[in-house]
C-alpha cells in the first residue's frame, strides 16, 4: 500500500502528508522514518501534500513535536486526524 | 556507490581548483557599475559582477565590503579580475588583495578619467586576461579540492523529509574523503540552536556558535515589529505546510547529516583549519547567503528547495535539488536532481545521495547548472548596518 504520510520520529505528534493531497474520513497509511514502522489514521481535514496531520487529540497549550523536537505550541485544540498548522500552531519563539 | 577519487578543475596559481573558468569584472562600489557593465559587453565571455554598495561604509561594515570583493576575486573558479572603482585607494585595496593568490587582476579608477576612457582602458586589459584564461585546460583533481556550500530555499516540509537529509547523506559520504564543507542561514537554525550547538567538533566550536547565534537572535528581537510571522516561515514556507521557525530550523538542519562542525566562520571568512564542516554566520536571504559562501571560496554550491527557489550566483555554480513532486512538474527547468521518489518510498536517502553525489560531479566537471543556464547570477552584498 502507498505511503500517505512520513512521520520523523516515534516520539511525533504529527506527521506530513506525502501525497497530492488526502480527503476527509480516508483512511491513511503512515510510515515511520526513525524505526520504520507502520501504523493507520483517519482523516477528518483535506490536507494538501506537505501539511502536517495530527496523529492524537490535542489541546491548546500543548507542545508539537517533529523530528522528536519541539516544534510549536498548539493554541487552538486540536482533534486527531485535523490539519494542523497555522491556524492551531504558533512558534514559541520570537 | 564507488564514489570518484577526481574531477576535471582549474588549477589556479596558489594551489586551489576551480569548477569554472571565468572572468569577471568587479565594481568596487556603486557608481562604478555602468562601467563594469560596458567592459562586460564589450568583451565577450567576461562577466560583471554588479551590486549596490561600497560608499561610505565604514568599520565592521566596511570589512565585510572588502572581504567579500577580495573573496569573490581570490575565488579559485575565477581565473582573473578586472577591478573598477570611482577612487583610486580602496580599488588598489582590492587589487592587491586579490593578486596574493597569483591570478591576473588589474584595477581602474574612473575619477580624472570618466566612464569612457576608463571603460577603453579597462576592455584592453580584459580582452587580454579572457584570451588568456581561455586556452586553461580542465585537469585531474583529487576531490579534496572541492569546497562545497549548502543553503536551502523556499523551503517547506519535504525539504525537511528528504532533499535536506540527501544534502546531509552527501555530506557523510563525502566529508571523510577530505572535502571543506560549509553551511549557514544562523537565523533559520532557531528553535534548533542548542541541537546544533551540541554538533561542534569541539567545546570552543559549540561556544562560538552558540555566541553567534544568540547575538544574530538579540539583533532579530531588537528590530522586530512583529513576531516576523511573514519573512520566518516566508509566505511560500507556510504555503508548503511549514507552521513555524523552529519547525523550519529542524528541517534546514538535516543538511549537515551527521557531520561536526570545526569552526564558526565570520561571513565571507576564508575556513583555515583544513578539511571538514564549516559553519558560516550569514544572513538566511539566498542570494546573500550564497554570495559571502563564494566569496570564502566555495566552488560549488547545493541549494535543496521546496516550493522553488529560483537563485544562482554568477561564480559559484548552484546546484539544485527538490523533493516536492509539485515542484519538479511545475518548475522543472530550475532543478539539477530531482529526489521526490523518497517521498513515494521508491528511492531511499542512500541512493538520493548517490544521485547527487553524481550531479554534483558533473557539474564540477563543467555541466552548466539549471542557474547558469537561465541566466541567475544573483550577487548581492550582506550590509550590517547604515553608511555614514
Amino acid at each position: 500500500m502507498a505511503t500517505d504520510i512520513i512521520i520523523h520520529d516515534k516520539k511525533d505528534n504529527v506527521g506530513v502528508v506525502v501525497t497530492e493531497k488526502i480527503t476527509p474520513k480516508q483512511d491513511c497509511a503512515c510510515w515511520i522514518m526513525e524505526d520504520d514502522s507502520s501504523t493507520n489514521i483517519q482523516s477528518i481535514d483535506e490536507i494538501p501534500l506537505g501539511h502536517k496531520i495530527a496523529m492524537v487529540d490535542l489541546k491548546e497549550g500543548d507542545t508539537i513535536l517533529k523530528y522528536g523536537h519541539d516544534i510549536g505550541k498548539v493554541v487552538k485544540s486540536i482533534k486527531k486526524g485535523e490539519h494542523v498548522h497555522v491556524h492551531n500552531v504558533k512558534t514559541k519563539k520570537w | 556507490m564507488k564514489i570518484p577519487k577526481s574531477f576535471l578543475g582549474y588549477k589556479r596559481e596558489n594551489g586551489r581548483a576551480g569548477t569554472r573558468n571565468h572572468v569577471i569584472i568587479l565594481p568596487v562600489d556603486d557608481i562604478s557599475n555602468a562601467c563594469a557593465e560596458a567592459v562586460a559587453n564589450n568583451i565577450k565571455g567576461t562577466i560583471a559582477l554588479p551590486h549596490s554598495y561600497g560608499r561610505l561604509q565604514f568599520g565592521a561594515d566596511l570589512e565585510l565590503h572588502f572581504r567579500t570583493m577580495i573573496g569573490t576575486g581570490c575565488n579559485p573558479n575565477v581565473a582573473a579580475v578586472i577591478v573598477i572603482g570611482i577612487e583610486p585607494k580602496w580599488t588598489k585595496k582590492i587589487v592587491d588583495g586579490i593578486a596574493k593568490t597569483g591570478k591576473p587582476v588589474e584595477g581602474f579608477h574612473i575619477e580624472r578619467t570618466g566612464d569612457i576612457g576608463t571603460t577603453m582602458k579597462a576592455s584592453k586589459k580584459a580582452q587580454e586576461f579572457v584570451m588568456w584564461a581561455s586556452e586553461k585546460q580542465r585537469e585531474e583533481c583529487p576531490l579534496s579540492d572541492l569546497w562545497i556550500s549548502v543553503k536551502c530555499g523556499e523551503s517547506d516540509t519535504t525539504s525537511g523529509l528528504a532533499a535536506n537529509p540527501t544534502v546531509g547523506n552527501l555530506m557523510d559520504k563525502l566529508e571523510p574523503l577530505g572535502v571543506h564543507l560549509c553551511f549557514g542561514e544562523t537565523s533559520e537554525l532557531t528553535g534548533a540552536e542548542q541541537v546544533c550547538a551540541t554538533r561542534g567538533a569541539t567545546k570552543e566550536a559549540s561556544e562560538k556558535f552558540m555566541k553567534t547565534w544568540s547575538s544574530y537572535n538579540d539583533f532579530i528581537l531588537k528590530e522586530a515589529t512583529n513576531d516576523l510571522s511573514e519573512s520566518q516561515p516566508t509566505a511560500g514556507n507556510i504555503a508548503g505546510g511549514l507552521t513555524t521557525i523552529e519547525e523550519k530550523a529542524f528541517g534546514n538542519f538535516q543538511k549537515i547529516g551527521n557531520c561536526k562542525f570545526i569552526d564558526v566562520l565570520e561571513p565571507a571568512e576564508e575556513p583555515t583549519k583544513g578539511k571538514g564542516l564549516y559553519f558560516m554566520d550569514t544572513s538566511s536571504a539566498a542570494a546573500e547567503c550564497v554570495t559571502l559562501q563564494a566569496a570564502a571560496g566555495f566552488n560549488i554550491h547545493l541549494f535543496p528547495t521546496g516550493q522553488g527557489n529560483i537563485v544562482g550566483n554568477p561564480i559559484e555554480p548552484v546546484v539544485k535539488l527538490t523533493a516536492n513532486p509539485l515542484t519538479v512538474k511545475g518548475m522543472g527547468e530550475h532543478i539539477d536532481c530531482d529526489v521526490s521518489k523518497i517521498l513515494s518510498r521508491e528511492m531511499n536517502l542512500s541512493e538520493a545521495g548517490d544521485e547527487l553525489i553524481k550531479t554534483t560531479l558533473r557539474v564540477a566537471n563543467g555541466r552548466l547548472t539549471c542557474a547558469e543556464a537561465l541566466g541567475h547570477r544573483e550577487f548581492v552584498m550582506t550590509k550590517l548596518y547604515r553608511s555614514a
